[in-house]
């Protein structure tokens, strides 16, 4: 008999690495749609990094759902199919394999801090292109658009100057050019 | 979705569910009443056209239902109440969702307003069945009842086919709407195609053509496809002279009796058939979805060989195993692209090559696998079988298997040679399968001989159905391969937990010969060799049902097998297998594998 180490389950030995995708998912908007779409992804293990939703289509009853998830490649191929497999979804687009889409975020950022740190919140803010949202002597409250990585500069760079909290929307991203997806 | 014209009229939700049977063409409907259902019951007690067959637990009704569609390509119909009435079906929901069995699961809940609220039997039924089914709908509004309930059956009967749950609060059930008949118009989202890629079937029979070491591997996904699948399949074979093996759930789409067949291959399979499968150049893979019980180790799986897959359902295309030709399609129609590319192309094949290979089978072949030591004073398990099916030879017989070791063996010995004869729970593994899908396929096929092939562990977790065979005048054979062990559980203690039966053996069974009186059906007990065929002879004339007691060997182990964590060519076979072999088996990696 053989000795060599083994294992019935395919996902032990894959090796490759992991990639992070973004899809968009196009999909009935209909009760427990997103719980199926969710369910999906604990049941079977897929990572979700970030997660949006919204009825985009009003007339036709349809929402877009943004996903960011990472897995190897054979992962996020399965990720595209078990979707698709879902009855109230009419499509799903890898967005990532398409090719550069954009991306983009909101984010909510709420600063406590007087005199001089007020003021540095301010200027960072501005060089940001932030906007003021709401304000008093001792806060601001910016409203910040944009791809994720210049948020998470922005709330690092505020982050000594009495940072109180942030809320995000997660990622919602299209694909270039004039076509539909 | 269908072709009858549209049409509306008021009647109540329960009415609808009538209504939307009969135009579904079903006839039959497996259930259970109570409370969030009495309304539906009502509108069954006033008519006629569809037959309700009460058995008595849910899991019951959903086994049966799904023996009743294997066995006739339809779809099952369920209907049970709500709270514990829907969390009893789950297991066979699932059983149905990993077998790909078409079934309809209507359920009871209680009223609208009530929702939410902890009411008595409630129970969040969308919620605990949305994994376990292929799509689930809980009905808010009358007006919308008869359109769901025709989309759930498009969506079971559908692409790959699975269990639909319509969860029908009480209220809507009372409730005055307008029916919509069936209408042609296509489904807004779910469209499964049929039709396989022209190019990649192009470039897979060139692949065939090629081939020196070629093999088709298939399995349930031609069964669900339909009888036509099973032909085309037998015309491409039989056109190519390729030898070919398919799972526990193809068993039948090709005859066991033709001679281009390996047997069924995996953990259980035949040695050739598994070693065809890891030196073949070519694997022509037609509705089947290289499972772990099938692969073994996945990284030795086949090591040389380039990949063709036909499967209906995009997912399971490179879930487990990378394919070079992928093809997505309906295994009916992508069958008849093949054998007409192959046709149009006239291709030579290597003919030295693939008499070579057939060499190297029948070499395999010799190494007879599949034999065992027959003995005079006790019943071997694998001779139970055998005999079985050679008394059942020329009588329509359907097969239907609990979960274990009797349940390889009839794969192994009993021999199929048509589709939709053996009705088995391949993925989920239910105890308890065999007897429920017995009374479904003998509500079917009230003249057919229809046979469980049982143990006595599995058997007693649904025991009580027997009550459901008696109501009916179900003629149903009980045949159970009695060792007193959990066969299966025990063999891997002996394998992997240095013969520590834990919990393995069942002290106390019930004298099943009296148990079947008591049930109302004839009770037979073999206990020698040499008594065997006139006590099958005797279960096969007897026109009610009977359980009959096959006491057999009590140490038999299931064999060749795959150990856990192996290659398919490294097999353990039941004559050479020492006790030295048995600690060997299986690797520290494999004993965490099942």
């Amino acid at each position: 008999m053989s000795t060599q180490p083994g294992s019935a389950y395919s996902l032990d030995t894959r090796e490759e690495k992991p990639e992070t995708h973004t899809m968009t998912v196009l999909v009935d908007n209909e009760p427990g749609v997103l719980a199926r779409v969710i369910g999906l992804f604990s049941g079977r293990g897929y990572n979700i990094d970030s997660l949006t939703v919204s009825e985009t289509e009003h007339e036709a009853h349809l929402s877009r759902i943004t996903i960011v998830t990472s897995g190897p490649p054979m992962v996020i191929e399965q990720i595209q199919h078990q979707l698709e497999r879902l009855v109230p979804i009419h499509s799903v687009t890898d967005l990532t394999v398409l090719g550069n889409p954009l991306e983009r975020e909101l984010a909510m950022i709420k600063v406590a801090g007087k005199g001089d740190k007020h003021a540095k919140a301010q200027a960072i803010a501005e060089e940001f292109q932030a906007h003021t949202i709401d304000s008093s002597a001792g806060h601001f409250i910016f409203e910040i658009t944009g791809e994720q990585s210049k948020i998470e500069r922005f709330i690092s760079r505020l982050q000594p100057l009495g940072l109180v909290e942030v809320a995000r929307t997660g990622l919602a991203a299209i694909s270039r050019g004039a076509e539909r997806m | 979705m269908s072709v009858r014209l549209k049409m509306s009229r008021p009647m109540t939700g329960a009415q609808m569910v009538l209504q939307a049977l009969a135009d579904q063409g079903a006839e039959h409907i497996f259930g259970y009443p109570g409370g969030a259902v009495l309304p539906i019951y009502d509108e069954l007690f006033q008519q006629d056209r569809i037959k309700h067959i009460l058995v008595r637990h849910e899991q019951g009704a959903v086994h049966a239902a799904e023996g009743y569609a294997r066995s006739t390509g339809k779809v099952g119909v369920v209907l049970v109440t709500s709270g514990p009435g829907a969390t009893n079906a789950v297991t066979g929901l699932t059983d149905a969702l990993m077998d790909s069995i078409p079934v309809v699961c209507i359920t009871g809940q209680v009223p609208t307003h009530l929702i939410g609220n902890d009411a008595f039997q409630e129970c969040d039924t969308v919620g605990i069945t949305r994994p376990c089914t292929k799509h689930n709908y809980l009905v808010k509004d009358v007006n919308a009842l008869s359109r769901v309930l025709h989309e759930a059956f498009y969506v079971a009967r559908t692409g790959r086919p699975g269990p639909v749950v319509v969860d029908i609060p009480k209220d809507i059930q009372f409730a005055k709407g307008e029916y919509t008949g069936l209408t042609n118009s296509q489904h807004k989202s779910y469209n499964p195609r049929v039709q396989g890629d022209e190019r990649a079937v192009a470039q897979a029979v060139e692949l065939m053509a090629s081939a020196k070491r070629p093999l088709f591997y298939t399995g349930g996904g031609i069964i669900n496809s339909g009888p036509v699948a099973s032909e085309r399949l037998r015309d491409l074979v039989h056109m190519t002279g390729f030898p070919i093996t398919s799972t526990l759930m193809g068993l039948g789409a090709f005859p066991a009796a033709d001679k281009q067949w390996l047997g069924m291959l995996g953990m259980h399979g035949t040695y050739e058939a598994n070693n065809a499968m890891h030196d073949c150049d070519v694997m022509i893979c037609i509705g089947a979805r290289f499972d772990d019980r099938i692969t073994g180790r996945v990284d030795a799986f086949s090591p040389g060989s380039k990949k063709i897959h036909v499967d209906i359902d995009r997912s399971s295309i490179n879930k487990n195993i990378r394919v070079d030709i992928p093809i997505v399609g309906d295994c009916a129609h992508v069958l008849q692209q093949m054998i007409d590319a192959w046709q149009a192309k006239k291709p030579k094949v290597d003919k030295k090559a693939l008499a070579s290979w057939w060499r190297e089978l029948d070499r395999w072949r010799a190494r007879k696998c599949l034999h065992y030591k027959k003995r005079d004073d006790v019943i071997m398990p694998q001779y139970a079988i055998e005999r079985l099916y050679a008394l059942t030879r020329g009588h329509d017989t359907y097969v239907t298997t609990e979960v274990g070791q009797h349940q390889m063996w009839a794969a192994q010995f009993f021999r199929f040679e048509e589709p939709n004869r053996w009705m088995t729970s391949g993925g989920l593994g239910t105890m308890g399968y065999g007897l429920p899908a017995a009374v479904g396929v003998q509500v079917a096929h009230p003249d057919s001989l229809v046979i469980d092939i049982a143990g006595e562990a599995s058997v007693l977790m649904t025991m009580q159905e027997m009550s459901t065979a008696a109501q009916y005048d179900l003629p149903i054979k009980i045949f159970i391969l009695n060792n007193e062990y959990m066969g299966m559980v025990r063999q891997w203690q002996e394998l992997l937990h240095g013969g520590r039966y834990s919990h393995s053996y069942t002290a106390a069974l019930p004298d099943f010969v009296k148990l079947a009186e008591a049930y109302q059906a004839v009770g037979i007990r073999a206990e020698k060799p040499s008594e065997l065929d006139d006590a099958i002879k005797e279960m096969i004339a007897v026109k009610k049902p009977v359980i009959f007691d096959c006491r057999v060997d009590k140490h038999a182990n299931c064999f060749p097998m795959i150990p856990s964590g192996e290659a398919h060519n490294h097999m353990l076979m039941g004559d050479d297998v020492t006790e030295q072999d048995l600690e060997n088996a299986i690797t520290e990696e494999g004993k965490v594998m099942v």
